[in-house]
């Protein structure tokens, strides 16, 4: 009894008043977008909200459940959940039934349940046993193809065999937790400037200057990549000096452009890229004398970056089939086209741009209510905290969500094993990358991906697995006191 | 764990958490508070501003009696979405007596997005319109056995009387220009299209109310907004009470019968307009509902123009009753005194021959009464060239600015404005430069424009101008602007003065009593109404010449002026005479005494068969 007094006083109640909160706010979020103006009880169950007030209570049920199983149950059978989880999601298409093209549900019982949800979990439990080793370390990249291959496993099936792509894009969350172990940082902001190098070169593409010569995304990309340069400089080789000069003289290449350019016609692009390689050849000579070889890695970036640009464009013309084509257009706001592929975002900004300052109140939203947004309850539910809340209601839910994370982090960081510490991570991340990407779309700023707000959502396969996920990281943490001894 | 070289790394994943939420709360900034065009859209996708028709104001006559009114008519209007399953096509068809081919035509029409923008399966379309009560009873009786069928009320025009259709005009729907240009107006709008529910639309119509309704995606209707909190009331037009006698309106129809022509009668005092008669005309019913555009452009198509308002938009030379003017004008600018006689030789009179048979030397009351030619020819010549010529003819030239200024002030020559009358023809009193052009400055004298003084050759005026001097003369020397809307008669700025002698006005008066009493006119004399007239015979190079009468009783205190023009009739004594007598006493007393006459007139046919009343 002992035993599990001191596992109560070890829990984390900070996340799980966070949890309840987000839960509860969601619900009500829940019972605002399905009222059609005539008063339902909140908890009827022939309802969504109703149904999801059922899915809390059983996501909690479980949830308490887990916290009484012992930590060290979850390393022991780690591999094995692992290897049956990735089997159940190989026969999963077999089962499912076609919803939107995604062979990602099975039915239980009355009960709809997607496998990709829980696989999550599994995998960052598989993760956390193989790195969390006590002679593991991540020393060269050759330490990370394990890692690796567990998180791509589960996403290639779930992404190819199960045509889910939104929930296999979700295993990218845990390069956060590979970051935090020793990844270079390189192959994420790498990752990230080549994500910008394409929107630039994409969205801008078709733009020309409105002075001179030139194109507006490619000179964004090479502004991009004098960045990258400059970055280098300055953060890498700590060399204010030279930074200074190259920021300088790109500066004033540019200047003198402009100048040259009342007279005669300037091309812009190539003068960006005389400045680039002019940089580069500048700082190698610099740094040749200090045998500074990390400079040629900039290199070969840079030209690879510069390939990737022509071959964005390239591939974007000539091989993306037209609906294709036009779902990435939309996405960029280079096409308008409301009741088109564009008609569930710009509906979704309708919707929160409607709620103002303060929103319209409580069950008063008019898009959500009236169904102008689709998925109100499920992948797009944030718009109805923005129309209903306003302003504050929704910048005050994604300061919850900032909090929440942050406390994860906070909890990551207190674990005594890396064990532990990494699974919080992975879940840190799964929540960080939920939001951004759900969020995001919302928002008009990223894709339509469409995967759900945690706890917020309507649906209980998500709410289950999340709170699990959860579950599983508050019983860890509140063992860490126990591993003192 | 000690010596974890990248724990501080968590620092910046926890930064990489908070840059995130930052860019989505600026991004929230941006959306709900900077940028106001989501709000917009927000509510144009969700809050249907449905209109409220309010009632068009009602017109009345002089007397009180209702002359135009709204009455309901009926839309039979659909749910696709809802008559899906069971729907008796069959009974129906029964109920609005149409067969299946034109209910398959009619779903189709619907459908056809190129005819019909709004079509959506989820709210009611327009199936049939413009029914009445008794098409739609039986549908009416049974509309729960269709779902999805629905009755829509509107309201359309109704007239007491077939009479007035130039005056009162009539209802139709908007067109794009309406729309552009005021903003008031949607789509299908009712609006008045020509006379006076165009001139007074904006008092007749009334303020549209709008009912916020908040529908779904698929444009279902899902309830009131802020339960009518944003409504607005409908606000029902003014009515508006005419100075129009629709009996003597109905009598100068029935006079106009079978003729081309118009009757305009004026109550000199107040300048009120009693009937305003152009014919052909049409029942003003023709133009209401569902037959409204296929009669419209029938009578567009017609020949004999009905659509032009003869009475205010025809114009003739005034003939002999621009005498009455030149009498006034001469004796006020010294051409005559009431004592001056000029001799006749009948036909045989140079430059201008007379036409009539009478003695010789006539005074100015013999030569109204006798229509005189060369009396007002010697009267107009003696005012123009009292004072000679002058220096490059100057003077003759001033003097007839100043004639042409004098009969002006009678009201021709230009349109009456500030009043509730359409379409008005200006009429003609020529230009000074006008001669200047054709004969030079110095090539024109009193011989030239000898026509102008019987009332022929460039003048020109219409029906309603005629009536207005016949008022003039009736009032001895003042008019007010004629106008329809009695609100108008004590708008001080209609009233003008010709600023004439009274003493020259009583004398031609009194000459215009003798026409009836023993000139042209006596064969349609009532004495005891002492009426005044001026009968006019307008040569008409294009065919038989135009009977044209002015006219005012009671002499001394006159009641009433009216001037009628029957075109290609002939003598205005026989044509235009007995309708002005009729229009006289049917107003004073209230009867026809002389049936004799109105049968004639109104059974005498003198157009073509095509140019009829329009009738359906």
């Amino acid at each position: 009894m002992t035993r599990n007094n001191s596992i109560i006083s070890g829990l984390d109640w900070w996340t799980i008043v966070l949890f309840l909160a987000i839960a509860l706010f969601g619900w009500l979020n829940i019972y605002a977008a399905g009222y059609t103006f005539e008063q339902t009880s909140m908890f009827d169950f022939s309802n969504r909200a109703g149904k999801q007030f059922l899915w809390i209570g059983i996501a909690c049920a479980l949830g308490i459940t887990v916290l009484f199983v012992e930590g060290r149950t979850y390393e022991v059978i780690a591999y094995l959940l692992y290897a049956f989880w990735i089997l159940v999601l190989l026969v999963t298409p077999f089962l499912a039934h076609n919803t939107k093209g995604s062979m990602s549900w099975i039915d239980i019982g009355p009960l709809k349940f997607q496998p990709a949800e829980l696989a999550k979990m599994i995998t960052a439990l598989a993760l956390a046993k193989y790195m969390g080793r006590y002679d593991y370390r991540v020393r060269s990249w050759r330490d990370l193809l394990v890692p690796f291959a567990l998180l791509a496993l589960p996403a290639g099936i779930i992404m190819v065999w199960q045509q889910e792509t939104g929930s296999a894009l979700v295993f990218v969350s845990f390069l956060l937790m590979f970051y935090r172990f020793g990844m270079s940082g390189y192959v994420l902001s790498g990752g990230l400037s080549f994500a910008l190098l394409f929107i630039c070169s994409i969205r801008f593409g078709e733009v020309a200057l409105p002075w001179g010569e030139g194109n507006v995304g490619i000179l964004l990309c090479y502004l991009v990549l004098m960045a990258v340069v400059v970055g280098f400089v300055l953060l890498h080789e700590q060399d204010w000096k030279n930074a200074l000069i190259i920021a300088g003289g790109v500066i004033g290449m540019y200047a003198i452009g402009l100048i040259i350019n009342v007279w005669y016609t300037v091309n812009f692009n190539l003068i960006s890229l005389i400045a680039l390689l002019a940089a580069l050849i500048y700082y190698t000579v610099v740094v040749i004398y200090r045998r500074h070889f990390s400079m040629l890695l900039v290199t070969l970036y840079i030209a690879s970056a510069l390939v990737f640009c022509e071959a964005c464009t390239m591939v974007f013309n000539k091989v993306l089939q037209p609906h294709q084509r036009t779902r990435i257009e939309v996405l960029l706001g280079l096409k308008d086209d409301p009741t088109g592929a564009g008609y569930n975002v710009n509906q979704s900004l309708i919707a929160i741009g409607s709620g103002q300052f303060s929103g319209k109140g409580f069950l008063k939203g008019t898009q959500t209510k009236l169904r102008f947004v689709p998925e109100q309850d499920t992948d797009f539910i944030f718009c109805t905290v923005g129309e209903e809340w306003g302003f504050i209601g929704s910048a005050g839910l994604l300061i919850v969500y900032l909090i929440f994370i942050v406390r994860l982090i906070f909890i990551a960081e207190r674990q005594r094993d890396n064990y532990s510490r990494i699974y919080a991570y992975c879940v840190a991340g799964i929540f960080f990358f939920h939001l951004t990407i759900n969020v995001g779309m919302v928002l008009g700023l990223l894709p339509v991906i469409g995967i759900p707000l945690p706890f917020f959502s309507y649906g209980g396969s998500s709410m289950i697995s999340f709170t699990l996920l959860l579950a599983v990281l508050l019983r860890l943490d509140a063992e860490r006191l126990n591993k003192l001894h | 764990m000690t010596n974890d070289p990248y724990s501080k790394r968590s620092f910046i994943i926890g930064g990489a958490v908070a840059l995130v939420v930052i860019i989505f709360i600026f991004r929230l900034f941006w959306l709900q508070i900077i940028d106001q065009s989501q709000k917009a859209k927000a509510d144009s996708n969700a809050l249907l501003r449905q209109v409220v028709y309010p009632s068009r104001g009602l017109i009345y006559d002089r007397n009180g009696e209702l002359l135009v009114f709204n009455q309901p008519i009926y839309e039979v209007t659909l749910i696709m979405q809802e008559m899906r399953h069971g729907f008796d096509t069959v009974a129906f068809c029964r109920c609005l007596g149409i067969d299946s081919l034109e209910f398959e035509q009619r779903i189709a029409a619907v459908k056809d997005r190129r005819r019909n923008r709004g079509f959506s399966t989820y709210t009611p379309q327009i199936f049939m319109s413009q029914l009445s009560k008794s098409e739609i009873a039986s549908l009416r009786e049974t509309s729960y056995k269709f779902s999805g069928a629905g009755i829509r009320k509107r309201t359309l025009r109704g007239y007491s009387y077939p009479y007035a259709a130039h005056i009162l005009g009539s209802v139709g729907e908007v067109s794009q220009a309406d729309i552009d240009r005021d903003e008031y107006y949607q789509a299908g709008d009712y609006a008045g299209r020509d006379g006076l529910e165009r001139t007074y639309e904006q008092r007749l119509r009334g303020t549209k109310g709008v009912e916020v309704i908040m529908r779904d995606s698929r444009g279902r209707i899902q309830g009131s907004y802020h339960d009518g909190a944003e409504d607005k009331e409908a606000i029902t037009g003014t009515d508006l009470h005419l100075s129009l006698d629709i009996h003597l309106q109905e009598l100068a129809e029935q006079l106009l019968q079978g003729k081309v022509g118009s009757v305009v009668a004026i109550e000199p005092a107040t300048g009120e307009i009693l009937a305003l008669a152009s014919s052909p005309t049409w029942n003003p019913e023709i133009l209401v509902g569902k037959q409204r555009s296929a009669q419209y452009s029938r009578l567009l198509n017609d020949p004999s123009k009905p659509l032009l308002n003869r009475a205010t938009q025809a114009t003739y030379p005034p003939g002999s009753t621009f005498k009455t003017i030149q009498a006034v004008v001469c004796l006020q600018e010294g051409g005559i005194n009431p004592y001056s006689k000029f001799p006749c030789s009948g036909p045989r009179s140079t430059p201008i021959k007379c036409t009539h048979n009478h003695g010789s030397p006539v005074d100015l009351l013999g030569a109204i009464e006798q229509s005189c030619n060369p009396y007002f020819w010697n009267a107009f010549h003696d005012m123009l060239q009292r004072d000679g010529f002058g220096d490059n003819n100057a003077i003759f030239r001033a003097r007839y600015n100043l004639w042409r200024d004098d009969v002006m002030k009678f009201g021709l020559g230009s349109r009456f404005t500030n009043t509730d009358i359409g379409e008005q023809s200006p009429g003609k009193i020529p230009l000074e430069r006008e001669y200047n052009r054709t004969y030079g400055e110095k090539g024109w004298k009193a011989i030239t424009i000898r026509s102008l003084s019987i009332g022929q050759g460039e003048v020109l005026v219409t029906p309603l101008q005629l009536a207005n001097q016949a008022a003039t003369l009736a009032n001895r020397g003042y008019y007010i602007t004629p106008h329809l809307n009695t609100e108008l008669t004590n708008n001080p700025n209609l009233r003008h003065e010709t600023g004439m002698d009274d003493k020259w006005f009583a004398l031609t008066a009194q000459g215009m009593h003798q026409v009836m009493t023993n000139g042209t006119g006596r064969w349609y004399n009532i004495d005891s109404l002492q009426m005044c007239g001026k009968t006019g015979t307008v040569q008409n190079p294009h065919g038989k010449d135009h009977a044209i009468f002015i006219g005012f009783a009671p002499m001394d205190a006159p009641k009433i002026a009216v001037a009628v023009v029957v075109e290609n009739a002939g003598f205005g004594a026989t044509w235009a005479a007995p309708i002005a007598s009729l229009m006289m006493e049917q107003y004073l007393t209230d009867t026809i005494t002389r049936k004799h006459i109105y049968n004639k007139m109104v059974n005498s046919v003198l157009t073509h068969p095509s140019s009829e009343k329009s009738d359906p």
